[in-house]
């Protein structure tokens, strides 16, 4: 256990002082484009079955432009989870954890092209991509769902993405990747290949897009999902939703979130209240070690967010789960404070 | 419990396109042409009205204007959302001159 944690600040600083090397060789980018220090901290609760877990969590993002064409770009973990030794009693334990989540380069190839090595998130359907940040998602949990194809959420390898065709009305996405197995600690990644097309219409600020993902190794599964997101211009309310079918079990969510905003503006005290919801269920179709619950599952959370000023944020939910092997409650708390700064201060130009 | 909770969440899906069609009833703002007479445009504004409405469409989706951005770091800032928004090169420009004008 203590070679593992120490196994993992290795890595982390070995990480960060090649983030401190690049940040060195980008310290002659002049004007807009300063390396930055961004993400978030947060503290975050959980109490199911009469026990509470605490775990302060800090997420930093890097991001180095060099010169006109690259960007690297990182964003680690470092959590202490504290429980109860036994689940909902006994003398708390804590564990450790500290990681990247990802360490990428792009290169922006051309206007519409963007090629991206190294560790990067998968890019499967929307959650991994954008939501997972704790300064970002409405509830604590990730969906039940997020295993799916996600290839434990980052790959190693190769990735070509960027936008097809735009205009006012209408935008096309793209991206696809190749991963290769990968056992070396920090930078695990499985073989697998897949992609993601989706379409955009910003007069409607409607979404949808498919994923496709194909792992070339073990069980050498399919998975197949499909998204759909509505945010409408003149009501601040968002709608995300998934669909995710792996080789061993389907299911969806649907979020919704309404920013009460439109009582005396998002500064009054209730236009920073913002009610979230969210529906799941998962379906269990054979046995298999996809991470995804054992039975057919069911879970509703109803979340009350609050955004305070500051850009500190505090998120709470109840979340009931179904199954037939037990019934849970869950509740969490999550107070996160997101930060963005220059890495030094920039040169003018 | 069950039933409870599906009662619930029928209540909440409920109230969801009630809200929406309450804020839709209300008078939608005046266009600026209509408020004062036409003028001949002004092409930094324009160019910025066209950039904060591609962060809104974009970047605006997920997360809200980041409060602590400074000018030193936001190509850094568009340059990142450009990878992880499938941003084009002319929306970079456009989104940039909105956040830096």
């Amino acid at each position: 256990m203590q070679l593992k944690k120490r196994l993992m600040v290795l890595n982390v600083t070995g990480a960060l002082t090649f983030l401190v090397f690049l940040f060195v060789s980008g310290s002659k980018a002049e004007g807009q484009n300063t390396p930055l220090i961004s993400g978030g901290l947060g503290f975050l609760t959980t109490t199911t079955g009469g026990g509470t877990a605490y775990q302060p969590v800090l997420s930093p993002v890097a991001a180095v432009p060099l010169g006109e064409h690259v960007l690297v770009e990182s964003r680690a973990y470092i959590s202490d989870y504290i429980a109860p030794k036994n689940g909902n009693s006994g003398p708390y334990e804590t564990d450790f954890f500290a990681g990247l989540t990802y360490l990428q380069l792009d290169y922006l190839a051309t206007p519409r092209v963007t090629l991206t090595a190294g560790d990067f998130l998968t890019p499967w359907l929307t959650y991994n991509e954008r939501l997972t940040p704790i300064w970002i998602s409405n509830f604590q949990d990730a969906p039940l769902i997020y295993p799916i194809g996600n290839q434990h959420g980052s790959s190693i390898g190769a990735m070509l993405r960027g936008n097809a065709y735009s205009n006012a009305h209408v935008r096309l996405n793209y991206d696809g990747y190749f991963s290769v197995l990968s056992n070396v600690s920090q930078f695990n990644g499985e073989r697998a290949a897949g992609g993601t097309f989706s379409m955009y219409l910003p007069d409607k600020r409607l979404e949808m897009g498919v994923s496709y993902s194909h792992l070339l190794q073990d069980q050498r599964g399919n998975s197949v999902g499909f998204y759909i997101w509505w945010q409408p211009y003149r009501v601040p309310l968002a709608i995300r939703s998934e669909y995710a079918h792996g080789p061993h079990s389907q299911g969806y969510w649907v979020e919704a979130a309404y920013r009460l905003s439109q009582w005396n503006g998002p500064d009054s005290w209730l236009g920073r209240l913002e009610p979230v919801f969210r529906m799941q269920q998962t379906f269990r179709d054979s046995p298999g070690s996809d991470q995804l619950p054992g039975v057919n599952t069911q879970r509703a959370d109803f979340g009350l967010d609050y955004h305070l000023p500051h850009e500190v944020r505090v998120n709470t939910s109840y979340s009931r789960q179904f199954a037939s092997t037990r019934d849970v409650n869950i509740w969490e708390t999550t107070v996160t404070y997101r930060f963005l700064f220059p890495a030094w201060k920039g040169r003018s130009k | 419990m069950k039933t409870k909770i599906l009662i619930q969440s029928a209540l909440l899906a409920a109230f969801i396109p009630s809200t929406i069609v309450l804020a839709q009833t209300q008078p939608a703002p005046k266009p600026a042409a209509a408020a004062k007479p036409a003028t001949k445009a002004d092409p930094t504004k324009l160019a910025v009205d066209v950039g904060q409405r591609k962060f809104d469409a974009n970047c605006g989706r997920c997360h809200s204007f980041p409060e602590q951005l400074r000018p030193s770091i936001t190509g850094t800032v568009v340059r990142h959302m450009r990878v992880r928004a499938n941003l084009s090169a002319e929306d970079e420009k456009d989104i940039l001159r909105f956040l830096a004008p």
